[in-house]
């Protein structure tokens, strides 16, 4: 079966205490290969949880069907669905030893008691919890907390395992061990992943594709390179890292498919693709990643030097984080943009002071024109 | 975002859960209540049995308007204020009672909620330590005490004896005074608890909020502690209110014949005076009063978690 | 978090203790007392063979007093059963559940808090003796096969008095009640009828255990709803004191305290201690 799991024009819509009647999931139509690491990424409240709780059985579609290894899902309670999930606070069952909490689901299989012990140690093994039986869940760490619940999870051997912010409650470095730790055991386990994520930057380290979604849809479906590369509307450009966004007006369409001759606010012009068909006179918004842009050509650029883009601005702001400098720069035409400029250099100097005029240029082809 | 646990027919699963209390409450609770009503309008025959009519005498006769029966030596119709006076009689002393727990609970319940929280239960535990011995056993501690030649007239007298003062043990057995002291002594935890949890909420910073805006203790503790402390003072009003108003014993026991309050009353006519009529619209009288104070209470001042603590 | 407290708060403090706890020494001091009619305490009794104890040994002479306890405990163990059950799943479906009458549920659990003990007994009391006379009417019921009070009414009782606590103490620890769990062991595997056994009884146990306690000492402690709803057999130990109360008070209504008195105390201690050891 070549689909872990498949969601088939799922929608759920809840009614509110108010009588209101609010759409969580819009439509959503998603295949999820096996084996692989995926995230869901988006905003709270944008459906991804209810998405996932869906998958898992705690909730039920409004419409559409959910498949899982191509069985049909239909209104199959969460107990005999082959999945397990992470709960986003663990959910440990705080009465039971972190033994008992591991061999809960091996004893609801009805396994042999030397069997279930067996497999209870191997799995607290592998989360690096070995000795930690007897403990109850309030005597560890959250992240040890975490590992349990993976363990609990994983020694059920599901086909596909749901994880729902796993690493929120984490503080920041603890939560950065947790990626690398949580993608290097699916890899050595090789179940699919299905992950929910806000957080954009964990979504890239670790997926091998990310769904971002909004407003209960689905808005784009890709690796993370392409979904930071080439984001298909102003949403996912915005949500997925920083970009600097130009208003233009479209003058032509090339020979060339998809790409148009754009008129960016005050007067520079450029070339760019789109995957849409655009209409000459058409507004359009123009994305750019402030690694992307350079200040006062101090990158050299390649054999297209012709279709790069200089526009002339003020500098407002410089911030020094270490590994680049960002420079807050208010172009004539308005708008203030980002350019990032690595300090990569035994001694990276300034390249502009504050309030000096200068000139932001980029390569025209890592722009991006977005619709909306 | 909505979680919605998915079980099928949850609204009859509830429903299935909730029928067992439904059907105790409707008739242990309510169809009793209901047949009161109804008896309250009924009559007694000459055997003490209840004759089932409409008629209002039982209530009016509560007012002081006897139709049928004589007010002592008068023949009916007549007036007769006697159970009035008694409505009255427990209400004051419904009154007095919270006033006095109110004012003796809350420095205790203050001083509980402001100790180390390592001590705090022991302290708790020693005010319900008295509520769990039985109610009518400490009434009879009470009588031991307070008879002509009980504890206290022995101590007083001892006192007396020190100073070389004459000494003629008080009557305080029998006395309005020893039913006012019964009601508060069996109710004051009722009132020290709700109290309790409604200052335990209170975040401690708030105390030195006041104290480094200005404000002395007592300011602290009239603008800032006791109106936070309203629910607890209002749950404890209601725990210590009601129960007073319908409690009988304790008149009975500290009271002897002498304090008649309406539970005496209603009481009576169900074993000795044998009108059930009567005592049904004593009742009803007895449950509306008590309702609508409650009800007024807590539309005022709204209904804490804190009733449910004690 | 130092704050001075004034010397006149602890002044209020001490002589509230005393006030609670005066009564309760005075009990068991007049409990080893040498003289009979109890009205003064005339040194401690020491008669033979039970010396200062004397009155005990009385007192477990007494069948009467022996009777009234057993159906004190029997009525409190029925009732605290009973409405434990009934008042969890009264908690369940009010905290988990939408259905029809619920606001009215929710309504009529509140009544036995907001009115007075002495209407609702004097309420069963009517609804007892009318339909028992309607029944033993009708049956031509004749002699012991007559239906009267007895245990039977007062437990029946006691029950309905108890389900609106345990509701409402269940119901708290609900409140707090992480579902995160129940689906967890829904998607671990387990039925929802293991779920509840397993899962989510185990968690909200002290919450039911409070609301078993609460309503057993409710039972052993009600003079009122009992003295309405009892009957011929059905004497249990506050009836019983009330009783006596009446009549001659021997010391041996203070032996009788003093017992009480110091079950409950350890009854008391022993569950702050298992709290204690929980947390």
């Amino acid at each position: 079966m070549k689909y872990a799991i498949e969601m088939r024009n799922v929608s759920k819509r809840f009614t509110t205490a108010a009588g209101t009647e609010v759409v969580a999931v819009d439509n959503v139509t998603l295949e999820i290969l096996d084996g692989e690491f995926f995230s869901l990424l988006g905003p709270s409240g944008c459906g991804k949880t209810t998405s996932l709780r869906m998958i898992a059985g705690f909730e039920l579609p409004t419409a559409g069907e959910i498949y899982i290894h191509g069985k049909p899902m239909d209104a199959t309670p969460p107990n005999k669905r082959p999945v397990n999930t992470v709960f986003q606070n663990y959910a440990l069952f705080p009465h039971m030893t972190i033994g008992q909490n591991v061999a809960f689901g091996l004893e609801m299989e009805r396994l042999p008691r030397a069997e279930i012990t067996r497999r209870v140690g191997e799995a607290l093994e592998l989360v690096r919890l070995s000795g930690y039986e007897n403990r109850k869940p309030h005597q560890l760490s959250g992240g040890q907390q975490q590992r349990v619940a993976l363990a609990r999870a994983l020694v059920k051997r599901p086909e596909v395992l749901l994880l729902d912010e796993p690493l929120g409650a984490l503080d920041l470095k603890l939560r950065k061990e947790m990626q690398l730790e949580l993608k290097k055991l699916q890899r050595e386990v090789g179940i699919t992943f299905v992950y929910v994520t806000h957080d954009q930057e964990e979504a890239l380290t670790m997926s091998d594709r990310i769904a971002v979604m909004n407003g209960g849809r689905v808005l784009q479906v890709g690796t993370a390179a392409e979904i930071y590369e080439r984001p298909v509307n102003r949403f996912v450009a915005d949500f997925i890292g920083e970009t600097n966004f130009l208003k233009g007006t479209v003058v032509m369409a090339t020979d060339e498919p998809d790409r148009y001759l754009v008129r960016l606010e005050g007067g520079a012009m450029l070339m760019a693709s789109c995957e849409h068909p655009l209409q000459p006179g058409q507004q359009v918004v123009v994305a750019i990643r402030p690694e992307k842009m350079h200040l006062n050509g101090s990158r050299r650029f390649g054999p297209y030097a012709d279709n790069h883009v200089h526009i002339p601005g003020r500098v407002q702001e410089i911030v020094y984080i270490g590994t680049d400098t960002h420079y807050d720069v208010a172009l004539e035409a308005g708008p203030i943009v980002r350019v990032r400029e690595q300090n990569s250099g035994v001694f990276s100097p300034r390249l502009a002071l504050l309030g000096e005029a200068v000139s932001v240029s980029f390569d025209a082809a890592v722009a991006r024109i977005l619709v909306d | 975002m909505a979680a919605e646990f998915v079980s099928t027919g949850s609204r009859r699963r509830g429903f299935w859960l909730m029928l067992p209390s439904l059907l105790w409450m409707l008739g242990l609770l309510i169809i009793p209540l209901g047949l009161v009503l109804v008896v309250s309008f009924g009559r007694r025959d000459t055997d003490g049995n209840v004759i089932y009519t409409f008629t209002l005498d039982n209530y009016l006769r509560l007012i002081g308007f006897s139709r049928t029966y004589p007010c002592g030596s008068t023949p009916p119709p007549c007036f007769d204020p006697l159970y009035l006076t008694i409505l009255w009689r427990s209400i004051v002393l419904g009154l007095q009672t919270t006033l006095l727990t109110i004012l003796i609970g809350y420095p205790l319940a203050y001083f509980i909620a402001r100790a180390p929280a390592s001590r705090r239960n022991v302290y708790l535990f020693l005010v319900l330590v008295p509520l769990w011995t039985n109610f009518v056993i400490r009434l009879y501690a009470w009588i031991i005490i307070l008879r002509t030649q009980g504890v206290l007239n022995t101590v007083l007298g001892w006192l007396a004896g020190l100073v070389n003062l004459p000494f003629q043990p008080l009557e305080m057995l029998y006395t309005p005074g020893a039913v006012l002291l019964g009601m508060v002594y069996e109710f004051l935890p009722f009132m020290i608890l709700p109290i309790y949890t409604s200052l335990e909420k209170i975040n401690p910073s708030l105390y030195e909020a006041a104290a480094d805006l200005g404000a002395n203790t007592w300011r602290t503790l009239w603008r800032v502690i006791i109106p936070l402390s309203m629910p607890g003072i209002v749950a404890g009003t209601i725990l210590v209110f009601v129960p007073v108003m319908g409690t009988f014993i304790v008149s009975d026991i500290l009271g002897g014949r002498q304090v008649i309050l309406v539970g005496n009353l209603i009481q009576r006519q169900f074993l000795d005076a044998r009108d059930p009529a009567f005592g049904s619209a004593a009742s009803i009288i007895l449950m509306v009063l008590t309702l609508a104070i409650t009800l007024y209470y807590t539309r005022r001042f709204g209904f804490g978690e804190e009733i449910t603590s004690a | 978090m130092k704050h001075r407290r004034p010397f006149w708060l602890y002044l209020i403090v001490v002589l509230v203790y005393i006030f609670l706890y005066a009564p309760i020494l005075v009990l068991i001091i007049y409990s080893f007392n040498a003289s009979r009619v109890n009205v003064r305490f005339e040194g401690i009794v020491n008669i033979e063979p039970c010396g200062p104890f004397y009155w005990f040994c009385q007192l477990s002479r007494n069948h009467e007093v022996i009777n009234a306890a057993r159906n004190s405990l029997i009525i409190a163990s029925i009732s605290t059963l009973g409405s434990t059950v009934i008042g969890t799943m009264a908690a369940l479906a009010l905290q988990r559940y939408e259905f029809p009458l619920k606001r009215f549920s929710e309504g009529a659990l509140y009544i036995p808090i907001v009115i007075p003990e002495l209407v609702m007994g004097i309420g069963i009391l009517v609804l007892f003796t009318t339909v028992f006379r309607a029944i033993n009417t009708a049956l031509d019921l004749q002699g012991n096969a007559r239906l009267g009070m007895g245990l039977g009414t007062v437990i029946v009782s006691h029950i309905a008095f108890s389900i609106p606590f345990v509701a409402l103490v269940v119901r708290a620890r609900l409140h707090g009640f992480d579902r995160a769990i129940e689906e967890a062991a829904r998607d671990l595997g387990a039925t929802e009828w293991i779920t509840f056994w397993r899962i989510t009884l185990p968690n909200i146990a002290p919450g039911v255990l409070a609301g078993a306690l609460l309503a057993f000492t409710l039972s052993l402690d009600d003079f009122v709803i009992t003295f309405f709803t009892t009957g011929p057999g059905a004497t249990t130990l506050p009836i019983y004191v009330y009783g006596l109360l009446r009549r001659t008070i021997t010391p041996e209504v203070n032996a009788l305290s003093t017992i009480w008195i110091l079950l409950v105390f350890l009854l008391l201690v022993v569950i702050q201690r298992v709290q204690g050891q929980q947390r």
